[in-house]
């Protein structure tokens, strides 16, 4: 058994034995259900950072989105010299490192596709160093040029026509989270001992692909972390060894996510679930006396504005997708492990109370793993929270628990990840309204009028027959899934050898489970086309080619978001189809495929490439988000809408079913206490239904629209509004995205 | 047994205690001048419903309802299908629900008393302080709307009151006092709610090709419900 002095106080053995975070947590961390009042305010070296930083925010907001950017050094681990929010005030940063030597410095990450790295640029008028060009075209392949040299022309088909869209074939798939407590606990020495000891192990008699792969990962990995090392000796830190300290314990474990950062920009790279196992450093500080509340706040604040730093150069078409410059810094509270105790400790109070001792803010991506099993005041100070930030979103501990245990961290939006034991083959999404209007015209698109899908005989009556349309959707759905899926094998394949994420998996296991996940895009409207022409009168109106164009709704059907099994029954059925079809085929280093309803901002995108639907959404109109039922489609209000997304089983779609419901203040009481109590009850009737996912804004369209035509009021700067899956400052959106959001379902008092 | 129903809505927060799905049922013997849902007034329209279909739809909610909240029964005025809620009210006692009406006590009569007997709390709205203003802008009696509150107090039954405000007719201090004066002998009445008046309902005026009577009063402003709410005096603290 390991032991070391910095361990002194902590309970356990198992997790001295091998490395096991959560064997530590559960032997270590002290339920709280108190409530909030032991909570201190912001410290004036917070409010001072802040300050600063904030006004660096506005000077980004002031050059288009962009602060500054690097031209001429190709990120890695140590390519940058120490930066600090402010270089006179270091010493008031009781957490240290950034990505770049400057705040808000957009480093230069090249691996996943030198034209984007050099597009990401020019659009904010950088330019890029020609001889980086040159070694990145010339001498080192990239990511990008990977996928594209293995693509078939009818996955570039698919792909040009968006049936399959927003792959990470031209950015980072991100998605891994790196067990960053791990650096924290054991140190960087220990990590690497155990690496080297899995390397010796690795098969050093039969060299198959699997064996010579995994070795050359185990390299690229150990080499990773003695970087991490140098990295953290920059700041005047030696993270060899396992952190004294609270202080020391969350800044090592910043330095593992730091490490994450400056090598990978995937399109999500979260911290994971860190909150209880940082309270257990914190508490032990506490009682010796070395640490008070209001330092144990600064620390917390101090991460905290270090996760809402984190920024990388982005490409125009890559904003549209997901706008707003998120980075999905996803972080987890709450939870109830798996004896029964509630996860719930005074850090999870902390690290929510960063919204109201900094303000608002979309990153991190605050998290709660909720059950109605939690301390209820905890949830009561969760729910004052989300109604006074907007910033929060709620997950369904009790549905992620049975399948990925009680250690498990959020690796996107809505995605669960065991921490430490597993990663992700993030796929983006697949448009299932297109492959409907495919298989209602034979596969060709209506849009660029390209044969993209199989030449199927093409629907040819006046009127839609539901048996006949079935019929073709599920032809359709079978080309679709096989395309779809060895599509993303293309792109994990490449990933893999040209952009490995060698920091991030140096921090989980050696032998990991991998899930492959896929989505879904169109999924609302999907189900309410079919539920009219299953139950109202569908005419095609076709063009002189005989495509058709658009389509004409006679009468009444019921609709998707009402609490109307008649329409929910096909929404369970189109889940429960997709996925089948998806399993049916070989996924990339055997793992495990999975899919979600989760379309972020991209659901804007997804509908400009999308004609008009049997339900009565018209070509190039915005997708529904997510899991969200059709824009105008819920009757019955909230509570219906909810209970119809309730219907999706968890199980069918593990990789996470979104859903974002806005609700007036007024329409939820008429105290803040009111608020908060219906609020509650409201997640604790829809979560113990079974349902997995909720983002909870709280605020009137007259704001929305305020804020749209007035961004320069002050009160507008940090407003921050729960998206399909993260959040984001409403004034970042594009208009038109601002637009969407606006024209959602609001719900209202009658 | 079937009912009118002019719309259901999942989420009421403030139609009755906690979390409540309200009904919203067809037909309204009061013309209010300032109503906002003049498309229920109409006795014939409407969905037609069977009492049990919608209790099966309301015990969908039965999770979200906790201790506090359950089902609400609003209008149209509810009093106009007593027989109908009454049925509705008891599949709902039967299944633990807790039952809310919200009506202007324009009725009282046996079928009306059978509904009480199964009624737990009562929206009441006293839509006009005096006589004469009731007759005038609703059409009907603050008589009945009185009768009906000691009924409510002979029962014990817990009562909200309602009032909406309209700038420029009743956001006086005359009004409130009347209100209070009122209301004072019953201390059933845990709430007393004044509510601003809103235009947005225009637009089904236009539809329906209906005069919309108070249409020139203008939305009443937050800040005048706030202040006349602070004079209002609750009777059981007095």
């Amino acid at each position: 058994m390991t032991q070391f002095e910095q361990w002194n106080g902590f309970e356990g053995r198992l997790w001295k034995e091998e490395i096991n975070v959560r064997d530590f947590i559960q032997k270590n961390y002290k339920p709280y259900d108190g409530d909030e009042s032991f909570l201190a305010g912001p410290t004036e070296a917070t409010n001072k950072l802040w300050g600063i930083l904030q006004k660096l925010q506005k000077e980004e907001r002031a050059k288009g989105g962009v602060l500054d950017m690097d031209t001429d050094i190709v990120s890695t681990l140590t390519s940058h010299a120490p930066g600090y929010i402010c270089e006179e005030c270091k010493d008031l940063e009781k957490i240290v490192g950034l990505q770049t030597d400057k705040p808000l410095k957009r480093a230069f990450m090249p691996f996943g596709g030198i034209k984007m790295a050099e597009e990401a640029c020019q659009t904010y008028g950088y330019t890029p160093d020609p001889e980086l060009h040159k070694i990145f075209t010339e001498y080192h392949k990239t990511h990008n040029q990977g996928v594209f040299d293995a693509y078939t022309p009818e996955m570039r088909k698919a792909r040009h026509n968006k049936i399959i869209t927003g792959l990470p074939d031209t950015y980072g798939r991100g998605r891994i989270v790196g067990d960053y407590r791990r650096v924290a606990l054991y140190g960087i020495d220990y990590l690497m001992e155990q690496k080297k000891h899995d390397f010796d192990n690795c098969g050093d008699k039969t060299m198959t692909d699997d064996v010579i792969r995994l070795r050359e990962e185990l390299s690229e990995q150990y080499r990773a972390l003695g970087q991490m090392k140098k990295m953290a000796a920059s700041y005047g830190y030696d993270i060899s060894g396992p952190a004294k300290n609270a202080r020391e314990a969350v800044q090592w474990l910043y330095f593992g996510y730091l490490a994450a950062v400056k090598t990978q920009n995937g399109a999500a790279m979260s911290v994971g679930r860190i909150s209880t196992f940082l309270d257990i450093y914190i508490e032990r500080d506490l009682k010796a006396g070395i640490l008070t509340e209001e330092e144990a706040q600064e620390l917390i604040d101090h991460l905290v504005m270090k996760f809402r730093m984190v920024k990388f150069a982005r490409i125009p078409s890559y904003n549209q997708l997901f706008s707003g410059d998120p980075v999905w810094a996803t972080l987890e509270v709450a939870g109830i492990g798996s004896d029964g105790r509630s996860m719930v400790t005074k850090n999870d109070y902390r690290f929510l109370h960063t919204l109201e001792n900094m303000g608002p803010s979309p990153e991190p991506n605050l998290t709660v793993l909720y059950s109605s099993a939690l301390p209820a005041a905890f949830k009561d100070y969760a729910a004052k929270i989300s109604i006074r930030t907007s910033s929060v979103q709620y997950e369904n501990d009790d549905v992620m628990k049975p399948v990925w245990g009680d250690d498990y961290s959020i690796c996107c939006c809505v995605s669960a990840t065991q921490t430490g034991k597993e990663m992700q083959f993030f796929g983006a999404r697949a448009n299932l309204a297109k492959c409907l209007l495919y298989a209602i015209n034979g596969g060709v698109d209506v849009k660029t009028r390209e044969q993209v899908g199989p030449e199927l005989r093409p629907i040819t009556s006046e009127y839609l027959d539901y048996d006949e349309v079935m019929h073709k959707y599920d032809q359709m759905m079978d080309w679709l899934a096989e395309l779809y899926v060895n599509t993303l094998n293309v792109i994990q394949y490449m990933h893999d050898k040209y952009y490995y994420e060698a920091a991030e998996m140096a921090l989980l296991d050696t032998h990991v489970r991998r899930t492959f996940a896929t989505g879904i895009a169109g999924f609302s409207h999907v189900v309410d086309s079919l539920s009219a022409i299953k139950y109202a009168k569908v005419k095609t109106v076709r063009d002189e080619t005989g495509i058709v164009v658009d389509y004409i709704t006679e009468g009444d059907f019921p609709r998707y978001g009402n609490d109307d099994d008649r329409a929910d029954d096909i929404a369970v059925w189109l889940l429960g189809t997709f996925l089948s079809k998806i399993k049916k085929h070989h996924t990339y280093r055997d793992s495990e495929p999975t899919t979600s309803i989760l379309t972020i901002t991209s659901n804007v995108v997804y509908g400009k490439a999308t004609g008009s639907m049997p339900d009565g959404r018209k070509a190039g109109e915005p997708l529904a988000p997510g899991a969200n039922p059709a824009y105008g489609a819920e009757q019955n209000g909230l509570l219906a809408s909810l209970n119809s997304v309730a219907k999706l089983p968890y199980e069918w779609a593990l990789d996470g079913i979104s859903n974002t419901q806005t609700i007036n203040p007024e329409a939820l009481g008429h105290s803040e206490q009111e608020q908060a109590d219906n609020l509650v009850r409201v997640m604790d009737g829809y979560f113990d239904q079974g349902a997995h996912h909720l983002n909870v804004n709280v605020f009137g369209r007259e704001k929305l629209i305020d804020a749209m035509e007035h961004p320069e009021k002050e009160e507008y700067a940090n407003f921050t509004i729960r998206v399909s899956g993260y959040a984001v400052k409403f004034i970042d959106l594009t208009r038109e995205q601002q637009l969407d959001v606006i024209s959602r379902t609001c719900h209202d008092r009658m | 047994m079937t009912g009118r129903v002019h719309s259901l809505e999942s989420f009421g927060s403030v139609d009755g205690p906690g979390i409540r799905f309200v009904v919203f049922l067809q037909g309204c013997p009061l013309r209010c001048a300032y109503c906002h849902n003049p498309d229920a007034w109409a006795m014939n329209a409407g969905t037609e419903m069977e009492a049990e279909e919608l209790f099966r739809k309301i015990r969908r909610y039965k999770t979200y309802f906790g201790e506090t909240g359950g089902v609400t029964v609003s209008g149209g005025e509810a009093l106009m299908q007593p027989e109908f809620v009454t049925e509705l009210f008891r599949l709902c006692h039967a299944d633990g629900i807790n039952t809310c009406l919200d009506t202007s006590g324009c009725v009282l009569d046996e079928r009306v008393m059978a509904l009480l007997d199964e009624t737990d709390t009562v929206l009441l709205d006293i839509k006009m302080t005096t006589e004469e203003d009731y007759r005038e802008y609703t059409g009907g009696s603050l008589r009945q709307t009185m009768d009906f509150l000691r009924e409510l107090h002979r029962r014990k039954i817990p009562t909200w009151i309602r009032q909406v405000i309209v700038e420029g007719f009743n956001d006086t201090e005359e009004n409130v006092a009347r209100l209070n004066e009122l209301i004072a002998p019953y201390d059933n009445i845990t709430r007393v709610e004044l509510l601003p008046f809103h235009t947005m309902c225009r637009q089904k005026y236009e539809k329906l090709g209906i005069e919309f009577r108070f249409g020139t009063y203008p939305d009443t402003r937050s800040a005048t419900v706030e202040r006349l709410q602070k004079l209002v005096k609750l009777p059981s603290a007095q």
